[in-house]
């Protein structure tokens, strides 16, 4: 590990990628590990095959026989509710020869029919074609090989829905760990629910899936990359730095276990729940004040403001962000190629909520995180900028992630501790890779 | 309005009306081109919005409830504009070359003086050798009262199934 350091050499196994020395505070990742097929490839068998990955929100399916079709984890899938409200993630191919069954992005149905030999399906998965004797053996109704393939495992925490592909996985809620405390302080934000608005955003960058992951939780970035943001935000009067009665900056990074973490924080910024600015006028802060004493009514003081006024950028192992900032993102991104992901983000917000409050919560998204907004296409830019670096490699071969590992106590929120977080984790998945 | 300005206002049928909005639309066009963002900003009437709703919605989606790429009212528009011009804009610095193709132009109504006009767009972004090409229809609503006309409304349709190019940082 040490002659690593000092004189490092490109690694050549995934394990040795990743290279954390406590004594000396240094903890560096070989830039391969952003660069290479191969890597790639041992990252679907480690990581994407054997993870709880994100599917969809519960909301996105929210009447029976509602369905939508995604790509999760280098497959197709449908998510779907049938006639009884159950809900299912089935493998998006024909049992037959193969055809994908569904091909609108969403929609509503009674049934599924493949369209190239006209096999039908039930909305529970069952095959439900009824074909004249002669042309197939009674084995093949009764077997289930006719049925679509569920994927393996299908789980959900508080109307988060997950799949895994490996049967064997551990429990969702147990992988899901610290995590869950930080889902429910997003769930918890209306009596409601929880709903996605419209369809959400999908988009490639040009980069590494992994720089994403290390982006969506880093706040050391925040004001060199988005210095732009901030002055919109103080020439609108949307910038407001005290945080009111609570001060959570100390909360600083928590390390949630399996890989999860996030930073919490004093939001600068307005949030819809509920903690209101001056650009949105007067009119609407009795309307977020009522929220935000119905959250201190419901959860105390402590936690109702926690959920009114901070902000938290989580990242859940491998490729799941819920930033619940100046409105709540969800936002999944697989490879393509090491050097190319393709980006979904959706808009989380309470369900039944204010039209205004609405209207606030879709421009606060829009003017931060959208591919159009003020800040997220700088992140992207950063992102394909190191990827382009990346080109040196063999020359300069490491980051380093090493910012805050002296410190004693807690991490700030702007030391790399999450980022450390995520690589031990997937040090450790890739140990297992085939 | 005051019934002068809008006597001045062309009507609908006026023969060379097309090509007028053509020129205005070039112009525009052109503006955006040589990166001349202050100038392009002056075409917008005061309350202007710019929008580029998601892909996929309908033509008329509301950003209320939609969430949209881009849903600026004049406010924020102008701090686009001020945005881009900033070095630390890092996404448009240093800048990308752009080039806006517009065809298609048709003027299908005109309200108190307002014309409703509707075009087909090729916009391609070029940066460190990837070129980025977003494609769908610009509808307008232009106030033909004053001179020069202005724009009050302009609304960029995406006609790709997904927004490849992964940033909306020039005005397409």
């Amino acid at each position: 590990m040490d002659t690593a350091l000092v004189n490092p050499e490109i690694p050549s196994g995934d394990v040795d990628m990743v290279v954390e020395d406590r004594e000396r505070h240094l903890f560096r990742v070989a830039r391969r590990a952003f660069t290479e097929q191969s890597v790639l490839e041992r990252e679907h068998d480690a990581i994407f095959d054997r993870c709880w990955l994100y599917l969809g929100h519960g909301s996105e399916i929210a009447g029976n026989c509602d369905f939508i079709t995604r790509a999760v984890g280098g497959r197709e899938l449908i998510f779907n509710r049938d006639r009884g409200g159950a809900v299912h993630a089935f493998l998006n191919t024909c049992p037959h020869r193969g055809a994908m069954v569904v091909r609108e992005r969403k929609g509503n149905a009674l049934s599924f029919r493949c369209f190239y030999h006209g096999w039908s399906f039930n909305v529970n998965g069952r095959f439900a074609s009824r074909f004249e004797e002669g042309n197939y053996g009674k084995e093949h109704y009764g077997g289930g090989c006719a049925d679509l393939a569920q994927v393996p495992r299908l789980e959900s925490y508080r109307d988060f829905w997950f799949v895994n592909f490996d049967r064997n996985a551990m429990p969702l809620t147990d992988y899901l760990a610290g995590a869950r405390e930080y889902i429910d302080l997003v769930a918890d934000q209306s009596e409601a629910g929880m709903e996605v608005v419209g369809s959400g955003q999908q988009y490639r960058i040009n980069a590494n899936w992994k720089l994403l992951a290390e982006n969506s939780i880093d706040a050391f970035h925040g004001f060199p990359v988005h210095s732009t943001y901030f002055d919109y935000l103080k020439n609108i009067g949307s910038l407001r730095m005290n945080s009111g009665n609570n001060d959570f900056t100390a909360r600083g990074i928590t390390d949630l276990g399996n890989g999860h973490a996030v930073i919490e924080y004093a939001s600068p910024w307005g949030r819809p729940i509920a903690r209101w600015v001056p650009s949105w006028g007067e009119e609407k802060r009795e309307l977020v004040e009522r929220l935000r004493q119905n959250l201190v009514q419901r959860f105390g003081e402590e936690r109702g403001l926690r959920i009114a006024e901070t902000s938290r950028n989580m990242l859940i192992f491998p490729n799941l962000v819920i930033n619940d900032i100046m409105a709540i993102t969800i936002r999944t991104f697989y490879p393509e190629a090491p050097d190319r992901m393709t980006v979904s983000a959706w808009a989380l917000a309470a369900r039944g909520e204010d039209s205004e409050l609405r209207k606030l919560r879709l421009f606060n998204f829009l003017e931060f995180l959208g591919p159009g907004g003020f800040a997220t296409p700088d992140d992207q830019e950063a992102l394909e900028n190191c990827q382009r670096g990346y080109r040196n490699r063999r020359e300069v071969a490491w980051n380093d992630i090493s910012k805050g590992m002296p410190r004693v106590g807690k991490p700030m929120n702007d030391d790399e501790e999450q980022m450390r977080c995520f690589w031990r984790q997937w040090r450790q998945r890739m140990a297992g890779a085939r | 309005m005051n019934d002068a300005r809008l006597a001045a206002a062309p009507s609908l049928d006026d023969p060379g009306l097309r090509a007028r909005m053509e020129d205005f639309l070039y112009l525009e066009a052109d503006l955006l081109d040589d990166w001349r963002i202050e100038e392009w900003f002056a075409m917008f009437a005061e309350g202007a919005t710019y929008e580029v709703p998601p892909t996929g919605d309908a033509d008329e989606t509301d950003p209320a409830t939609s969430l949209f790429y881009i849903a600026d009212d004049y406010v924020r528009l102008r701090e686009r504009i001020e945005r881009l011009k900033k070095k630390e804009a890092h996404s448009e610095f240093p800048r990308s070359r752009q080039r806006h193709m517009i065809s298609n132009v048709r003027i299908t109504g005109m309200e108190a003086g307002v014309a409703e006009v509707s075009c087909n767009f090729v916009t391609w972004r070029a940066k460190r050798g990837v070129v980025d090409t977003y494609y769908g229809k610009h509808r307008y609503r232009i106030d033909c009262t004053i001179r020069p006309w202005k724009i009050k409304a302009k609304r960029s349709i995406l006609d790709m199934d997904m927004l490849y190019p992964g940033k909306l940082t020039i005005i397409i």
